[in-house]
């Protein structure tokens, strides 16, 4: 026999399972393809120790309420941050939150932004990869 | 009586039309609620002027002490959204700043402070992190509703 309310479930089911399929951002990269191309865009190799010295130095050169990386996202990149207004920051290392490095177009959002509110200017090709690098060894 | 009653009246006639019922209604715009919320909550776009909104998108470089620029198309998108749910959008008057004022921080308004600045101790504020922080305390603030918790 097959009545309506069968269907019906089957129909939500799908339903559900679309959403939950589609990703709220695209992802379209990964920590490793990211890397990849912004040493190619350097013409060099990254280098972690470089990366975690730019993570976690104290700069001068932008915004006196961002000094460094770590004002917001701490000194251990695997735990949550806090944004200056008290907002959580979802794990910055790859290792701790998969999503992070997965979508082009944030990361170039996200290094724009910070960059500039940390060091007053864009990073480097070669700055991006060290921090990658570094990020995705934690 | 009277002298009891005026001072209420006049502090009430000074609060936003939508104090009363402790809803005002939450951003309906994906892009800018998406957007917005990375740093902090999409705050009501009613709680500022339209001037306030377009001075906020379009000084987003230096958005109070951070970079927070957009794609101009987004941006341009964003502006436009809030500029049409604004606090004086559609005619209604935005009596929570003065017309020559272009307020940037809704928590520089006079009613936010009257509003908080008895009821958050310090405690509550290290805890929230920031004054910016509405949810901390009141946990429906995502949906609209600020009612005290």
């Amino acid at each position: 026999m097959t009545s309506p309310i069968p269907s019906l479930k089957a129909a939500m089911a799908a339903a559900a399972l679309t959403v939950l399929a589609a990703p709220v951002l695209a992802q379209d990269t990964s920590p490793d393809q990211l890397l990849s191309a912004y040493e190619a865009e350097a013409g060099a190799s990254a280098d972690l120790a470089r990366g975690q010295a730019l993570f976690t130095g104290q700069h001068t050169g932008g915004k006196p309420d961002t000094p460094s990386c770590t004002t917001c996202h701490t000194m251990d990149p695997r735990a949550k941050g806090q944004a200056r207004t008290g907002k959580v920051i979802e794990p910055l290392a790859p290792g701790a939150n998969p999503e992070r490095f997965t979508e082009t177009a944030k990361v170039e959002k996200w290094f724009g932004r910070n960059c500039n509110s940390v060091l007053g200017r864009d990073c480097t090709a070669l700055e991006k990869a060290d921090l990658i690098a570094w990020l995705s060894s934690l | 009586m009277r002298r009891f009653l005026t001072p209420l009246v006049l502090a009430t006639l000074a609060m936003p039309a939508f104090a009363e019922d402790d809803y005002i209604r939450p951003v309906q715009h994906p892009l800018t609620q998406e957007e917005c919320s990375a740093c902090h909550m999409a705050y009501p776009p009613s709680l500022l002027p339209a001037r306030s909104w377009s001075e906020i998108m379009n000084t987003l470089d230096d958005h109070f002490g951070e970079d927070a620029s957009l794609g101009e198309e987004a941006r341009a998108e964003i502006e436009a959204y809030l500029v049409s749910a604004a606090g004086d959008a559609n005619g209604r008057r935005f009596r929570a700043a003065p017309a020559d004022e272009t307020p940037l921080r809704i928590t520089d308004l006079p009613w936010f402070n009257r509003e908080h600045k008895r009821e958050v101790s310090t405690r509550m504020l290290e805890r929230a992190g920031s004054m910016s922080n509405c949810s901390a305390c009141h946990r429906g603030a995502e949906r609209g509703y600020f009612e005290d918790d």
